[in-house]
């Protein structure tokens, strides 16, 4: 190592580690309700506030506060509630499947269940959603079967992906839901193409792309961001900071120097800080940056200030790089029970119906799982037919892809 | 019909097919106002508006990505890399994306997407400004590959490229932009007007992709080529004193093998020859499936010609460069066995 005076370089690292006791001493929590909520069309440069600090609805009473409450009818949260807790549901019965070896692979978006299900309810149907691998909230909103994701998670005979793709690299077009790819961040700067072809057709339709914080060091989110800046695409960039890629932590990717959101504004768009786990901001900032999109505003990066709570898939355990209870002391709680607590608080909600609904999802959960089954696991088959393996590579299959085909025997 | 050179060619194929349908768009570096730094889209923004052709920033993997999500919202794009040198940042969005959609998501999303990039040497481009990187792209399960040889070809073939639903890579030899050139860079530069292939229609017509043409008829021996090297493989075969045929592929990717294996089989004597890197180069794939579909009626072992296994040298760009002694050293080689 050369001497070069007394600076060291700086390898970051996380302020505890395995056997170690988690606290976030070290995150500014700005209080609920502060922020103001500027105009659809503010400029970013006026924007910087929102990058730095977060927007924050529900405090710490379970109120719904400040200019950003997007005022829901009761029965908007109570869908938002319901479609957050069966994911949570889905998410832990098919982890356990694949615990015992019904499916290859499987990854939880437990903590961070209000991203995709406020997100989704916020945007319209019409919006593609060009999501990374923890968005399966998006389909539950769009009422996408759970029998036909179940049917692609076990690679069975009613697979819509062919049995081509790893479980949960959903694929949904009747949905406007994107092929997830599996390599991070390609998506980013696909879902800004998308929204300029729409805007082409004059469509109003608008895109919305997710990765996570690790993947922001991608050259496709500086792609994403600049091509969206520069053409003033109709899309929204989310950054999921849920603290976590596999094993780094999100200082790794540079989130101790700034924050994410803060990086929106040298691109010339803004960049809203989002608590993560609370339903009612996420769904606020959502909807702001949409109608910002849909009226010609531009792009908006948005970063969701979240907890990574389950381990990033069923390949690693996390008690082998951070403390094992660490979601425990995340400041910001778990988004299922704010949601939850702040209905109660408004007399629309009850631990009795919550029950309720729990036993009625879970039955839901189980029983279609059972069902999907009966067409087939990745292990016992049935499997999609597997001649169908040699299509798809084109449109029409290829001379060499026919006679390969044929020397397999199908 | 009109006398064009290959510049003129590409750059009809495109105008011809966004008159054809609103929902092709050409974009990619400097391709705009400016008309790219080889005119290919010259004119094209003045006559369709910037938002058919435009400007994009320098971002090669971003301008792929660009055309992937146009393409799978119902767009025909066709994006410019201004040489295929500079393509490599795209490499991820090429192979994990574009050339994988379809099959991940079933069948359900597709990108129709033209992705035109100048390549090859002879133009004193160094290292950066000559590669010709075409097996990199045929080693990949999903995209066609197609580097055209002259005018007419190219024009035919873009607008084929352009109107298919698979993603396509689509070679331009640039050292024939503006004449055959048959390897001997000494003689005065050519002009596509003195060529057959030079006379071009000026509206629409197609050359089919996967199709291969036999440049010239002979009985001796097959010169399997493809881009510049055909005109230079012609040249040899005419100072050869052989009955030399000449196989221009076209089309790499879906690989003509019906028609490489018939005339080898015929003739019983191969010789492959490109401009790109020799190993692992596509002619080791061409010699590989020619074998197996002609072994018994092979008089001699296959010969390949191609270039060193070096970056392009700028200041020894004819040595790197596979000219004709090459062509007819290997020709005397397979003919002498």
């Amino acid at each position: 190592m050369g001497n070069n005076g007394d600076k060291k370089l700086n390898i970051p690292s996380p302020r505890q580690r395995p056997g170690d006791e988690p606290d976030f001493d070290n995150v500014d929590l700005p209080e609920a309700g502060i922020l103001k909520k500027p105009d659809i069309f503010a400029e970013s440069k006026d924007m910087f506030d929102h990058s730095m600090g977060l927007i924050r609805v529900l405090n710490n009473n379970n109120e719904a506060v400040g200019d950003w409450n997007p005022n829901l009818k009761p029965d908007v949260l109570r869908k938002g509630l319901e479609k957050m807790l069966l994911t949570r549901l889905y998410d832990d019965r098919m982890q356990n499947m694949q615990r015992v070896g019904k499916m290859s692979f499987y990854m939880k978006c437990r903590g961070e269940e209000a991203v995709a299900v406020a997100q989704g309810m916020a945007l319209e149907f019409k919006d593609m959603l060009f999501p990374s691998y923890r968005q399966q909230g998006l389909l539950f909103v769009r009422e996408r079967e759970m029998l036909a994701m179940m049917n692609h998670c076990l690679s069975n005979s009613m697979d819509n992906c062919k049995g081509r793709q790893l479980p949960i690299m959903y694929s949904w077009k009747e949905g406007n839901f994107f092929s997830i790819s599996g390599n991070l961040g390609t998506q980013f700067c696909q879902a800004v193409g998308w929204a300029l072809a729409s805007h082409y057709k004059g469509e109003n339709a608008i895109a919305s792309t997710w990765i996570g914080e690790g993947t922001t060091a991608e050259a496709d989110f500086h792609h994403g961001m600049t091509f969206a800046a520069v053409y003033q695409a109709p899309v929204l960039l989310n950054v999921v900071n849920n603290q976590w890629a596999i094993s780094s932590f999100q200082g790794i990717a540079g989130g101790d120097l700034s924050t994410f959101a803060s990086r929106a504004i040298g691109y010339g768009m803004p960049g809203l800080r989002v608590d993560g786990n609370d339903f009612l901001a996420v769904y606020a900032a959502t909807e702001w940056a949409a109608e910002r999109a849909r009226q010609g505003g531009g792009p908006t990066m948005i970063e969701l200030f979240t907890y990574r709570a389950a381990a990033h898939s069923t390949s690693d355990d996390p008690s082998k790089y951070r403390p094992e209870d660490e979601y425990k002391a995340w400041p910001l709680g778990d988004p299922v029970d704010r949601l939850k607590a702040h209905l109660i608080k408004l007399g629309e909600w009850s631990e009795k119906q919550h029950t309720e609904l729990t036993e009625k999802l879970t039955i839901q959960v189980t029983k279609t799982y059972k069902e999907a089954e009966t067409y087939g696991t990745l292990n016992s088959g049935p499997r999609p037919d597997v001649k169908t393996m040699f299509d798809d590579v084109f449109k029409e299959q290829t001379d060499n892809l026919r006679r390969q085909r044929q020397q397999m025997g199908v | 019909m009109a006398k064009m050179n290959m510049v003129q060619a590409i750059n009809s194929a495109q105008q011809v097919m966004m008159e054809h349908d609103a929902n092709v768009v050409c974009f990619g570096e400097d391709v705009g106002y400016f008309g790219g730094v080889f005119n290919c889209t010259e004119g094209l923004q003045e006559k369709f508006g910037e938002h058919r052709v435009f400007d994009t920033p320098i971002a090669e993997g971003g301008i792929v990505a660009l055309a992937i999500g146009m393409g799978v919202n119902g767009m025909r794009p066709v994006a410019e890399i201004q040489f295929s040198d500079y393509i490599y940042p795209a490499f991820d969005q090429i192979v994990s994306e574009a050339s994988r959609l379809r099959y991940r998501s079933g069948g359900d999303y597709w990108a129709p997407i033209t992705i035109r990039t100048p390549c090859g040497g002879g133009i004193r481009g160094g290292q950066t400004h000559s590669q010709s990187p075409e097996a990199l792209f045929t080693h990949i399960s999903g995209v066609k590959t197609i580097m055209p040889s002259n005018p007419y070809d190219a024009k035919g073939l873009l607008i084929s490229s352009i109107e298919n639903d698979d993603p396509i890579i689509f070679f331009e030899p640039k050292r024939l932009y503006n004449g055959p050139f048959d390897g001997d860079p000494n003689k005065p530069a050519q002009a596509w007007g003195d060529h057959a292939k030079g006379e071009v229609p000026e509206g629409h017509y197609t050359v089919p992709i996967g199709k291969a043409e036999t440049v010239r008829r002979g009985s001796d021996v097959t010169i399997i080529t493809y881009g510049t090297m055909v005109h230079v493989a012609l040249a040899a075969a005419e100072r050869s004193g052989f009955d030399v045929e000449v196989i221009d592929l076209r089309t790499l990717i879906p690989l003509d093998i019906e028609c490489l294996a018939e005339s080898v089989c015929r003739t019983g004597r191969c010789v492959v020859v490109h401009e790109a890197t020799k190993t692992g180069g596509f002619g080791a794939e061409i010699m590989s499936q020619v074998q197996e579909e002609c072994f018994w009626k092979l008089e001699a072992p296959i010969q390949r010609v191609a270039g060193w296994d070096i970056p392009y040298p700028h200041a020894f760009e004819w040595e790197y460069f596979p000219g004709q002694e090459r062509v007819l050293e290997a020709l005397n080689k397979v003919m002498e066995a």
